[in-house]
């Protein structure tokens, strides 16, 4: 497409000088047309001046026309400035003319408020670490961290730049999710010493008081004893191999799972190997496999976890003598739903976002007398994201909890 | 139709004398806020450097507030500012003072910080840090209603008083629990009393604040609203 402002161009600088001497001589000599003759003047220059501007800005696109990729595109080109630049960035950015706000990006305007531009920069940003950074020479110094900006928990970092005399440029960078990640790291562990140091210090009261001679004659009394350590050391034992497990799938859980596990059967099998184990009444479980394609891209293991933990929750919280139902369906987009609803006390409302986190449990003495480790859920859910799944966790106080798996069959993945 | 506040002054330097006094009461703001988040951070880590820090700091905040008196009596020789350029320039002044008494009772706080380290400690409080993160999100607001003019945010932070108060309250029968229970405690309790009286102070003051902004924004009282329960109103009234 040929550009206009490209043609201008082209027309001799001469000839366009000479013909406007010649209007300008016209208006002159000619009183009575002199005015209007020197308004069109006065348009020709104008003009004149902003093609020429225009043409000058286009020349580096017009000289790359040649069989690139721009040559047909009709891109009005202006240079950016720094405003433009500011404005186009998605960090908070502020440009500061001596202790004024010049420039705000859309960024900084919902962060810092919609008032900030043109007004004193201490009115955007009062931390006095900042104040000192926006002010002061800037030799050397380090960002500064900004607490509760736009939000409780949120962390900023205030770097400052010094363009010359006067302009700073002020960057702020989100630092709230390195911040939450340590706040759960931190928990982490110390969650995990907590739940660790209880089941010991029983031990090691128990392994104090078997050091009495007395107690060691009385058989019965040892037993006892000798029963609760057991039983504590066999609650470490399922922590550590919790915490084990959730490591594993972590650590693969970026690849999808490619062995091919048939769903059915081996919902069927645990059922029968949990019934068959004591842990429920026999018929306390039943099995209703309405599943036409049952199939799905997984790890066996992994299921069989998932599947022995919700199970186990469903004994655990539902009433005593109250029935389990399994339920296995298809849906209509190539997944198999899989839920499992016990007959007990529910869950709370409130705590029911929160059930997936490690160590969270909803009443925690009650956990820990029924053997919890308080990763179950964690797990299931770190097993369902492997395989692409979804968790839905639905409960009615005084009746009772479904807890319903999608998992994508086979056919859900394009080869 | 603008306001006239947005609009501008003919004489330009008025505008940024208003500016700068309203920045400086922004920066002194700033300082206060940090005075009270780091005296509670200290407070729950008990770290005497950090309580040092913030009694030497307080001093700054005491220039910046005569620097603020200073320039909005200047304002007011000067320019003779009427309708709201004299409710900003009278809703500085108070507020500078009022952060003033803000800084101390944060440094009031700070000096037992080194006196609580050496007492019995008394763990099962966290009513004190809740009461405190409440407190430092009021200042925080308020701040930022003056910052913007926000005569909304400002109502909303009066708000915030009631359940302070109540906190306050009941603060006040844990300690008054212990404290029968255990005569050893006593003096630890009464520090801690004295702490959170500060706070719940702290808070009323942010709530001074939000009804100058309010006022200085609107030209209109603050509305009146709900109030928490007075503990030293009598039963029967």
């Amino acid at each position: 497409m040929a550009r206009k402002d490209c043609v201008i161009k082209s027309v001799p600088v001469y000839l366009s000088g000479l013909s406007l001497l010649a209007l300008f001589i016209i208006a002159v000599s000619h009183v009575s047309v002199g005015w209007p003759i020197l308004s069109v003047l006065m348009l020709i220059i104008v003009w004149g001046w902003w093609f020429k501007n225009i043409s000058e800005a286009t020349a580096p696109f017009s000289d790359t026309n040649n069989g690139s990729g721009f040559s047909d595109q009709p891109y009005p080109y202006f240079p950016a400035t720094a405003a433009d630049v500011i404005m186009a960035m998605d960090e908070p950015v502020l440009l500061v003319n001596d202790g004024q706000v010049e420039v705000a990006n859309r960024a900084a305007e919902n962060l810092l408020g919609m008032h900030i531009e043109g007004g004193d920069v201490r009115m955007a940003i009062r931390h006095p670490a900042a104040i000192r950074l926006l002010t002061e020479p800037l030799d050397n110094m380090s960002p500064v961290l900004l607490a509760g900006l736009g939000g409780l928990n949120r962390r900023w970092e205030l770097y400052a730049y010094a363009l010359n005399e006067e302009q700073r440029l002020i960057l702020l960078r989100d630092q709230s999710t390195a911040h939450l990640t340590e706040q759960v790291r931190i928990d982490f562990v110390a969650n995990t010493s907590h739940e660790l140091r209880t089941p010991l210090a029983t031990l090691s009261g128990f392994i104090e008081t078997l050091e009495d001679d007395d107690v060691i004659k009385d058989r019965d009394t040892r037993h006892h004893f000798l029963g609760i350590m057991a039983r504590e050391a066999k609650r470490m034992q399922n922590l550590v191999d919790d915490l084990m497990s959730l490591s594993r799938i972590e650590a693969g859980k970026f690849s999808l799972p490619n062995e091919i596990v048939v769903l059915s059967p081996l919902v069927a099998e645990i059922v029968s190997n949990i019934q068959a184990s004591g842990q429920a009444k026999p018929s306390q479980i039943t099995l209703k496999n309405q599943l036409s394609s049952d199939n799905i891209q997984g790890d066996r293991t992994e299921v069989t976890q998932l599947l022995y933990n919700i199970i186990g929750n469903a004994l655990k919280y539902g009433r005593k003598d109250g029935q389990i139902m399994v339920n296995l369906e298809n849906t209509d987009d190539h997944r198999i739903k899989l839920s499992i609803k016990d007959e007990g006390d529910g869950i709370p409302f409130h705590h029911i976002p929160r059930l997936t986190e490690r160590f969270y449990r909803v009443d925690n003495s009650r956990s820990r007398a029924l053997g919890g480790t308080g990763l179950g859920l964690a797990i299931v859910k770190q097993i369902v994201e492997h395989h692409r799944g979804e968790l839905v966790i639905d409960s009615i106080a005084g009746k009772g909890t479904t807890v319903t798996v999608f998992l994508p069959t086979t056919d859900f993945f394009p080869d | 139709m603008k306001k006239a506040s947005e609009i501008g002054h003919t004489v330009k330097a008025f505008d940024e004398d208003l500016g700068g006094l309203r920045a400086l009461i922004c920066e002194m703001g700033g300082m206060t806020e940090i005075a009270l988040t780091s005296t509670l951070e200290a407070l729950i880590h008990s770290n005497k450097e950090l309580a040092a820090k913030i009694v030497e700091n307080d001093k700054e905040i005491d220039a910046l507030e005569m620097e603020a008196e200073r320039v909005a009596m200047r304002i007011i020789s000067l320019r003779a500012p009427l309708a709201d350029d004299l409710r900003d320039v009278i809703a500085a002044m108070k507020i500078s003072g009022i952060l003033e008494r803000m800084a101390d009772y944060a440094k009031n706080i700070a000096k037992r910080v080194p006196i609580l380290q050496n007492m019995v400690s008394i763990h099962p409080v966290p009513v004190l840090p809740v009461m405190g993160e409440m407190v430092s999100e009021m200042v925080r607001n308020v701040l930022d209603a003056y910052a913007a003019r926000d005569p909304k945010k400002a109502f909303h932070v009066a708000e915030y008083d009631m359940e302070v108060d109540g906190l306050y309250n009941n603060l006040f029968r844990i300690l008054l629990t212990y404290m029968m229970e255990d005569s050893g405690r006593i003096s630890t309790c009464i520090h801690l009393m004295f702490i959170a009286k500060n706070l719940e102070r702290i808070g009323d003051h942010a709530t001074n604040i939000a009804e100058m902004v309010y006022f200085a924004a609107t030209g209109k009282q603050m509305p009146e609203r709900t109030r928490g329960k007075d503990l030293l109103a009598s039963e029967d009234n």
